[in-house]
């Protein structure tokens, strides 16, 4: 494997660990984490293939791995449990602000989805192979986790204006 | 288009662009017949748009050292294995070695000399480069006591060591306290404290008072692996303090950690 090609896929590895974690020093050593595996397992890697999809696929079940072996069950589905919090007006900078804020308030499963459609602009399939789940799942967790988000940065109490269609 | 009723996946996939031409159009047409789902689609562009833009800063921040030189291969151990097992392996190993050739001279006590035992005792700058490299990757847990209960962590380290110890302040060099734990040494407790850098980079300082040679030493340097470790003896104290950086960086720190600890 080719080291300028690793080089390459540092930085969205970097971005997308420290958007889904939030903090800088865990998000390095998650992507840390990931290179040593990734050396470790080179042997696996088929020539040719997308590279960027195997990183974040190790890269995501080391996190699952994290997550299971700190005994924290992954952040329950309960649509109805969301806290929604009332957000006072404010400027478009605090609004980023506001929207980190807002994006830890999103199960891992949704945040997941949403920034790897977000950031890396992953085909549904794509993200679907990735995770290991059915496109269903990734489609359902991407409307709730775009609907929540909004709900919370519009300080809204309901979604009453969700409408499902099928 | 279309008695069909439009699906929620559509939706997503409208905003995502992720439509053909004319399906897009046609859900465009939708929208201009349904606010609510306009306004929810439109909002959802917005927050995609907002993502990106919060999160685009990552890609242009320099990459750190340790992420940088993990793009090439890591050597291996000889006896194979992944970077961080081989020299957890190397570095444990000789410990294991060493403590073992310790503990033999301690149980056969009588039978050897003084000077022969404490030969055998694993040097300083070894033990505290493993000690860094089993606590500093350490993401949870890498000490007992944070520093936000510093007065709690001094009073316990100095109680199990029997002596007063503290850990200098290293702010100004740009290093910030984490914490600090308690090892079993070569036939005692000693001290680690950990600090870090704004980029996470971690540095530990290994604190014994079971020190080989009952006289001060100047600064010495060992490169363990990726450790660097600089360290000395000064009083009834021996220190060791390792990090994962340049030489020239570290004996920055070392100077200031010294001229601190001299001055009690």
């Amino acid at each position: 494997m080719d080291s300028r090609a690793i080089l390459a896929e540092l930085p969205r590895l970097r971005r997308y660990a420290r958007a889904m974690l939030g903090d800088r020093a865990a998000a390095d050593d998650l992507v840390q984490d990931t290179l040593e595996r990734a050396w470790s397992r080179i042997s696996q890697w088929r020539q040719g293939s997308d590279l960027r999809a195997w990183l974040f696929g190790i890269m995501h079940n080391l996190r699952i791995d994290q997550l299971r072996r700190a005994g924290l069950a992954t952040t329950s589905l309960d649509e109805d449990a969301a806290e929604v919090p009332l957000r006072p007006t404010q400027t478009d900078r605090l609004e980023l602000m506001d929207l980190e804020s807002a994006l830890r308030q999103l199960p891992d499963e949704q945040r997941e989805i949403l920034l790897l459609v977000a950031l890396e602009e992953m085909s549904y399939a794509d993200i679907a192979t990735l995770l290991g789940i059915p496109i269903g799942t990734v489609m359902s967790r991407l409307s709730r986790g775009r609907e929540r988000l909004r709900v919370v940065m519009d300080g809204r109490q309901q979604t009453a204006n969700l409408r499902v269609v099928r | 288009m279309t008695s069909q009723p439009i699906t929620e996946d559509e939706l997503q996939a409208y905003v995502d662009d992720a439509l053909t031409p004319e399906w897009q159009a046609a859900l465009e047409e939708h929208l201009t017949r349904h606010p609510a789902d306009a306004e929810r689609t439109a909002a959802y562009r917005a927050q995609k748009q907002a993502l990106k833009a919060l999160f685009q800063p990552v890609l242009d921040e320099p990459l750190p050292d340790r992420l940088q030189t993990l793009s090439v291969q890591p050597l291996r151990a000889p006896t194979g294995g992944g970077w961080t097992g081989g020299l957890w392996q190397r570095l444990a190993a000789g410990l294991l070695v060493a403590a073992l050739g310790g503990a033999g001279g301690w149980l056969a006590h009588g039978q050897y000399l003084q000077g022969d035992r404490m030969a055998r005792m694993v040097p300083l700058s070894h033990q505290a480069a493993v000690a860094h490299v089993v606590y500093s990757p350490d993401v949870r847990r890498p000490v007992e006591i944070a520093a936000d209960q510093e007065e709690a962590l001094v009073k316990w380290l100095s109680k199990r060591l029997g002596t007063p110890v503290r850990p200098p302040k290293l702010g100004a060099l740009g290093y910030e306290l984490v914490g600090g734990r308690l090892l079993p040494g070569n036939s005692g407790p000693v001290a680690q404290f950990m600090y870090h850098d704004a980029s996470g980079q971690r540095m530990t300082l290994y604190v014994t008072t079971e020190s080989i040679e009952k006289r001060d030493t100047g600064f010495r340097f060992a490169r363990e692996g990726p450790v660097n470790v600089f360290y000395w003896v000064d009083g009834k104290f021996g220190y060791a303090l390792s990090a994962g950086i340049d030489k020239g960086e570290l004996a920055k720190v070392a100077t200031a950690v010294y001229d601190q600890l001299d001055q009690k």
